[in-house]
């Protein structure tokens, strides 16, 4: 078939699928006349996923209870989880652009790297900079560290480090952060946005 | 008020749109005509910072109309309650309180105490410092009730002082303050009262509206007298509802990466407090009466899920290697503490301080000082690249080769790439599960800090020095769950909740926390999450069923212990019955001699409502509380109305006025909140009262399809074609003088620097009418910054690193700036 073939079979067809001119010839627009054969075929993202978890919107405080359904690995829908009596299934703006915040072009994948007085950015290895990140805690917390004031009002601790960070994370990471820093490294500047 | 729910809390905002619908009253007090403003039945504008005087009047109202629940208050509230007589009220000292020092620019609070007892605070830091021996002083309220007058005839009882505090509130004082015209102002406080008492319930519902100001504990504190008074508290459609702001921002509250706090509520140890000796940390943060006299059980629970076998009586279970705060250690001095390199080495995890912290133009020249620096986020955040995208950069001031930060910018994962749970803004502890892998080399925060952890050991395995002994101590062996070597959440949510040292098995509720190392638990008040073995309640998904009570408790778990509903023992008389059938939740049942209702009851399941102390027994904890004492947490079982401890301003609400602020303060001549947290310095400079350089009032917000910082929505395609561009909302009026057309460039500057928005000329905002002239008030999102779909000024420059005195919040939600037509340059 040439070109000129499938373009005159495509274009007929599009003609008859078209609805508009069946809604112009008088045929009610929220009856079959408004169907396509997209719509007719169209079917849920989700009917093709082969996973489904419970999961929680990452966005405010309300906690709306999502579905997150994946295939092969990848999230390919997220909605609101009917049964949650805390949203019945709604999601407002941004917990429903949730898909679209996993699946972001912007994510990043890798640790990227800028040296001190450098102009770029490096992609580097995990373990390196965890590495380097151990060692430079190390390096400060040790060079700073103090047991006592010097009226001798023990505080072990050091003022040369901070973390910052808190509330968008699992109070799973939060424990851990708390631990580590607070009571492993003796940090005291830990603080999160539950202040701003 | 303070919130603008329809746009930021859309979903919760349905259930007062359910309300409304069933006949419920709908109130918005704002500044600003918003999406929430259009939905309610009466819009009181309110300039924004002058919330107390609005709030003080309606309290006044109550007081001087008679029309407070009377059985309600005088059984669950202090209003009976007799203060020292040396107290002094802000209205004999023009805007003070007794106990000021102008020297130290603090108060002494002894004179805010119940007469002849001190009161211990219900807060973390239950010690306050006070001139005569605290603890000594508490010691009284094991001895009998706090003194009371039930008539409200003496004069220094709680009832009179807050009938003098609040008599100059009245209708003509809120509106020359707040701008409300007195008729709408009536009209809120008679629907108010006329929606509370036995048969009705109302709840106010606040948010960074009210927290983001140098007074944002004593608003929350005027609404708090407010609903205690209409018996508005532990009751159904009751209550104070905060709307916080991120998915965990309560959880990370009770969590707290916060540096005044142990896990859930204990005070972190402080160099200049009496915590030297865990004995003494136990003995002068311990409550005598209350459920705060268990603190040492949670305590040295604590230290043992913490310090596992190294911790023992003979170390004092490992306190000595808790750090000690020394002062303020929180965002805004950490701010400072960047700039001037105090902090050589930062770590930010989720979070942007570039554009939502403070001066953010200081806030991104303080990182450049930093020696080391490592961002984890999920995309490239201001925070991160700063060094070569920032303002300073951008202006020339600075230059990549002048910058000597060694940053780290690595890849976090997401909720649904990662298992743990979220505490909402109603306590529900909710698990996600891990349904995909993160992308590439994102890992989540636990892998993060288990692992960076697990390096740390290793390197400091073999010192001999005693400052190493707690990292080498610290219990750190989770089990991994996949190659990657992530740890297993469960087992720390497990941790967190608690379990027996002998035998290793789960906890089920906090009373059988033990002070003698028997016990391990890393967040008492999460005890219950996960009860047995293989049953993490926070994964509990099972709702009621239609026509049930509502309370959905098997849909995931509150804390405490399950609960709903907050101080729900006041949701029925002193008799143990319920104030009315429309507002039943739990109740006495005299025949099983026990609390039962819809409800997991907030008070002694067995404690009859008729028991009293039996005082000459000395009786201490919980003993000491009646059956009429709906508020375990507080020493004395009763709702403050006066707060004798705990908080550093006011033992009542008085209005100030922001730190900048367009009028002098019409009620006293103290202008603003004498305690609160000032930094003027070169690089933070403050407006004057009325300053004519910036003569406008300013507001921040945000809108529904960006969250806070904007990050995650600027980098959403979607929510960034949705919301594109920042704007300032303006008046009509403000547009006029000044001649700008709608969408036109303006640029609102401040001492601390300026931003250029498009102008977005509405009449949602209008000029108030203070004090017989007009102030202009002008509005702008702080949701922009330079990376993402969407790219924006950062609000942030605009604002200064002041905070309110009890929390350390900023005020980004009352300020002053300028306006002009065009863009800078």
């Amino acid at each position: 078939m040439s070109i000129r073939q499938t373009m005159r079979k495509r274009a007929a067809g599009f003609v008859r699928d078209w609805s508009l001119p069946r809604q112009i010839a008088g045929e009610d627009a929220s009856s079959a006349a408004a169907k396509s054969t997209m719509s007719r075929t169209l079917r849920p993202r989700l009917e093709e996923a082969d996973t489904v978890g419970t999961s929680i919107c990452p966005f405010c405080a309300v906690g709306c209870a999502q579905l997150v359904y994946a295939k092969d690995g990848k999230a390919i829908q997220v909605e609101g989880d009917p049964r949650s009596p805390v949203n019945q299934g709604t999601l407002c703006p941004k917990g429903a652009a949730t898909l679209s915040l996993l699946n972001s072009g912007d994510r990043l994948t890798s640790v990227l790297y800028r040296a001190p007085y450098s102009d770029r950015w490096e992609e580097r290895p995990l373990d390196w900079a965890m590495d380097r990140i151990a060692l430079l805690t190390k390096r400060t917390r040790d060079e700073t560290f103090v047991t006592a004031l010097p009226d001798g009002t023990s505080v072990n601790h050091t003022i040369a480090i901070g973390s910052l960070g808190g509330a968008t994370l699992d109070n799973e990471e939060n424990y851990l952060l708390k631990k580590l820093f607070g009571a492993g490294l003796g940090l005291v500047w830990i603080e999160n946005q539950a202040r701003i | 008020m303070g919130s603008n729910m329809a746009e930021n809390h859309p979903v919760a905002f349905r259930f007062a749109l359910e309300a409304k619908q069933k006949g419920a009253t709908l109130i918005h007090a704002d500044p600003r005509f918003t999406r929430t403003t259009a939905l309610c039945d009466i819009y009181a504008p309110v300039r924004a910072g002058s919330d107390i005087a609005f709030l003080g009047g309606l309290i006044n109202y109550v007081l001087e109309h008679d029309l407070w629940f009377k059985e309600y208050a005088l059984a669950y509230t202090n209003i009976g309650t007799i203060i020292d007589e040396r107290f002094r009220d802000t209205s004999e000292l023009d805007g003070l309180f007794s106990g000021w020092n102008e020297e130290s620019r603090s108060y002494k609070y002894d004179t805010w105490q119940y007469r002849g007892e001190a009161v211990p605070s219900s807060l973390a830091e239950h010690y306050v410092n006070t001139a005569e021996s605290f603890s000594e002083k508490t010691k009284r309220m094991e001895k009998g009730p706090p003194p009371n007058d039930p008539t409200l005839q003496d004069p220094n009882c709680v009832y009179q002082i807050l009938r003098r505090h609040y008599a100059a509130y009245t209708p003509e004082m809120v509106e020359r303050t707040s701008g409300c015209p007195r008729d709408t102002f009536v009209k809120v406080a008679e629907a108010l009262a006329r929606n509370s008492g036995r048969e009705r319930t109302a709840a106010i519902c606040y948010a960074v509206g009210w927290t983001h100001h140098t007074t944002g504990v004593q608003m929350i504190r005027a609404a708090a007298i407010l609903q205690a008074l209409l018996g508005n508290v532990g009751r159904p459609g009751g209550g104070i509802l905060a709307l916080r702001g991120h998915c965990s921002i309560q959880g990370s509250t009770d969590i707290p990466t916060l540096y005044n706090m142990l896990p859930t509520y204990l005070p972190q140890p402080n160099a200049f407090k009496p915590h030297k000796t865990l004995k003494d940390y136990l003995e002068h943060e311990r409550t005598p009466t209350g459920w705060w006299h268990n603190f040492p059980k949670y305590a040295v629970s604590l230290l043992k899920a913490w310090y596992g076998e190294r911790a023992t009586e003979a170390n004092e279970w490992g306190f000595q290697w808790l750090p000690r705060i020394v002062g303020d250690h929180s965002q805004l001095p950490m701010t400072l503490a960047v700039r001037d390199g105090v902090i050589r080495g930062l770590f930010v995890i989720g979070q942007n301080p570039a554009v939502g912290g403070h001066n953010a133009n200081m806030v991104q020249r303080g990182l450049a000082e930093l020696e080391w620096l490592v961002v984890r986020d999920t995309t490239e955040s201001e925070t991160a690249s700063f060094w070569y995208k920032g303002k300073p950069v951008h202006a020339g001031d600075l230059a990549p080769k002048d910058i000597k930060t060694e940053i780290f910018l690595m890849p976090g994962a997401l909720a649904a790439e990662k298992a743990g749970s979220f505490t909402n803004t109603h306590r529900l502890v909710q698990w996600h599960d891990k349904v995909v892998e993160p992308p590439g080399d994102s890992r989540s925060e636990s892998w993060f800090a288990f692992q960076l952890g697990r390096r740390l050991k290793g390197l400091y395995a073999t010192s001999t020095d005693p400052k190493d002994a707690a990292i080498q101590a610290l219990t750190w062996d989770y089990p991994i769950t996949d190659d990657k070597g992530e740890p297993d959440t469960e087992a720390v949510l497990k941790e967190m909740n608690g379990y027996t040292v002998a035998d290793r098995s789960q906890i089920a509720s906090y009373k059988e926390l033990k002070d003698d190392g028997s016990t391990a638990c890393g967040a008492w008040l999460y005890c219950g999450v996960f009860p047995k073995e293989n049953d993490n309640r926070a994964r509990s998904r099972v709702p009621d069923a239609p026509g049930g009570p509502g309370t959905h408790a098997d849909w995931a778990w509150a804390w405490p212990s399950n609960r709903r509903n907050m101080y729900n023992r006041a949701s029925a008389d002193t008799n143990g019955r319920p104030w009315s059938e429309r507002k039943r939740l739990i109740e006495w049942n005299a025949a099983e001699r026990k609390w039962v209702g819809a409800d997991v009851p907030d008070f002694e399941e067995d404690k009859p409502p008729d028991y009293q102390p039996q005082w000459w027994r000395h009786p201490a904890g919980m003993e000491a509380h009646g059956g009429d004492c709906p508020a375990m947490m507080i020493a004395d079982g009763k709702f403050s109305l006066f707060t004798p401890s705990g908080l550093k301003d006011a033992p009542l609400p008085a209005h100030y006025e922001p730190v900048e602020s367009p009028i002098r303060n019409p009620f006293y001549s103290q202008q603003a909140n004498p305690v609160a947290k000032i930094w003027d310095r070169a690089d933070n400079r403050l407006h004057a009262v009325a300053d004519p350089r910036f003569p406008y009032a300013l507001t921040t917000y945000r809108v529904t399809e960006h969250h806070s910082g904007g990050l995650p929505t600027r980098t959403t395609p979607v929510l960034a074609e949705l919301q594109p561009e920042n704007f300032a909302e303006l008046s009509p009026e403000l547009a006029a003088e000044l001649g700008i057309a709608n969408l036109d460039w303006v640029t609102l500057s401040t001492a601390r620097g300026e931003v250029a928005v498009r102008a977005l000329v509405t009449e949602r905002l209008r000029p108030f009418q203070l004090d017989g002239r007009a102030v202009h008030q002008v509005g702008v999102l702080w949701h922009f910054g330079w990376e993402g779909y969407a790219p924006g000024d950062i609000a942030n420059v605009l604002t200064s690193v002041v905070g309110d005195p009890n929390t350390s919040m900023h005020e980004a939600k009352a300020l002053t700036c300028n306006l002009r037509r065009g863009r800078p340059g």
